[in-house]
């Protein structure tokens, strides 16, 4: 495992510039967002900001809609009020392309939901070839690039069932990476796993990050949250309770981000 | 009670029979096909078409499964006729078994369609694939994997089920047994055998089709996860 991630890299698309502009792009804007399930609110006005490069996490309780708030960004769920810009889309408009937009915004699940019924590199291919139209040998060439960036290259004939719950969330990262999406979210996506193969995946995440893909994550693991998060987002009740640099899990402004910090010691 | 059985029958019309076996297969090989292309988009289109279509296929389904197949038979045949549509009775019987088996395999596909994960269908649309796309690239297959034990189940149902053909003057192996009997008064020993015959048909065909499990599901050829 160790060799594995020590020879991870993500080719980064920006040119490289010694000094980073001050204005980096903004990669999704959320202002005022709400969004109810029925009559139950779940975001009630929330307002963040994903820089380009950037990892934000969001933590909070069960219920805080941190998860819905994610899922907005990729359009699995409809905004009901406010301004959601992602990757220049306004998903607040309607008539945005959906198909359009998640090409350039990536999702790992929580069960990985990888398609049983294809090898790994099939999986990995899929999309590349039937979305973006990839020739199979470049597809090929493609899905061994990135199941190398996961550390699986070696698996690429194997089928989902025959992997563990670790190597079948790296595969999902790689499925996800193959489209060279602007943006990854990730929905808990260790949730599923025994501590062991958490590290495993939490490496994996933590060289793209190195790498500077831009990541909106939500997570309970909240020792990764401190380490890896540019940005840290608490929500509390359907809004964000706090916001800042991975500081404010060290030194929490509100109580409620205090007990939480204290509970998930 | 004594009883001489008395299979003499057999070296007369054993040629008869020959021919009832193959129209048997040969009706049962042509609606398999068919019924399962049927079904499969009558399943599709109920679940994920435009609510007209979708109440076509329950209509369709519904008339099906509450009707007897001979009356079915009949009703294509002699209603045919009406329209001065002349057909043979081997192309009536093997309509009317694509219409039939179509409306079984489009609930058991459907079930099959609606045993898929939600997940499967979520990831594949994040992956940006188009409704089409995921439909039969991630569903379908994996729809046909888990019912697949059902519908050979249905197909078997459907070949013993052309017994009922000769009604058409389809002289498949029940008619040419009934035939054989009217002459021998051996009616006995005539369903005896083809009882047997029976039973050995259905079983070719079972084997048939796990044959062809094998060359379409690789997943299940490489671990070797039985059906």
């Amino acid at each position: 495992m160790r060799a594995e991630t020590d020879g991870m890299t993500i080719a980064d698309p920006r040119p490289a510039t010694p000094a980073a502009p001050p204005e980096r792009e903004t990669m999704v804007r959320f202002e005022d967002v709400r969004k109810a399930f029925g009559t139950v609110e779940v975001l009630r006005g929330i307002t963040v900001d994903v820089h380009r490069g950037d990892v934000t996490v969001l933590v909070g309780r069960s219920g805080s809609g941190k998860s819905t708030a994610l899922r907005c960004i990729n359009g699995l769920e409809a905004i009901n009020g406010g301004r959601l810009t992602v990757c220049g889309r306004r998903l607040h408009e309607p008539g945005t392309d959906l198909r359009s937009l998640r090409q350039d915004v990536g999702i790992v699940f929580q069960s990985y939901n990888l398609f049983p019924h294809l090898t790994v590199a099939q999986n990995v291919m899929l999309a590349p070839r039937k979305v973006k139209r990839l020739g199979l040998s470049e597809a090929r060439e493609l899905a061994r690039e990135v199941l190398h960036k996961v550390g699986l290259a070696d698996k690429a004939e194997a089928y989902p069932e025959q992997l563990s719950g670790g190597q079948q969330q790296r595969v999902a990262i790689a499925r996800s990476l193959a489209m060279q999406p602007r943006l990854i979210l990730f929905d808990e996506v260790t949730s599923a796993l025994d501590p062991e193969l958490t590290g495993e995946v939490l490496r994996v995440i933590e060289g793209l990050a190195k790498a500077g893909m831009t990541m909106v994550l939500v997570t309970h693991e909240m020792g990764f949250a401190r380490s890896v998060a540019d940005q840290l987002v608490f929500m509390h009740k359907g809004t964000v309770w706090e916001k800042g640099s991975r500081d404010i899990l060290r030194d929490p402004a509100t109580p409620e981000l205090r007990q939480f910090v204290g509970n998930g010691l | 009670m004594s009883y001489d059985f008395d299979f003499a029958f057999l070296n007369e019309y054993g040629p008869d029979l020959w021919r009832g076996v193959w129209l048997t297969l040969g009706m049962t090989a042509a609606s398999i096909l068919p019924g399962f292309v049927l079904g499969t988009l009558c399943a599709v289109g109920r679940l994920y078409g435009p609510r007209w279509l979708s109440r076509i296929t329950v209509i369709y389904v519904e008339a099906i499964r509450n009707t007897p197949l001979v009356i079915q038979v009949f009703w294509l045949f002699f209603g045919l006729a009406v329209l001065q549509v002349r057909i043979g009775a081997f192309p009536a019987a093997v309509i009317a078994l694509v219409i039939n088996v179509g409306a079984y395999t489009a609930e058991i596909m459907r079930a099959g369609f609606e045993t898929i994960p939600k997940g499967q269908v979520e990831a594949a649309s994040c992956l940006a694939l188009t409704r089409t796309q995921v439909i039969w690239g991630i569903q379908f297959p994996q729809a046909v994997e888990r019912v697949y034990p059902a519908l050979v189940s249905q197909f078997v149902l459907m070949m013993l089920a052309t017994s009922i053909m000769s009604q058409i003057s389809a002289e498949e192996l029940t008619g040419a047994a009934y035939q054989i009997q009217a002459f021998t008064f051996r009616g006995f020993e005539v369903y005896l055998v083809i009882a047997g015959i029976y039973v050995v048909m259905a079983a070719g065909l079972r084997l048939v089709l796990l044959g062809c499990a094998t060359l379409a599901f690789p997943r299940r050829r490489r671990l070797g996860t039985p059906l």
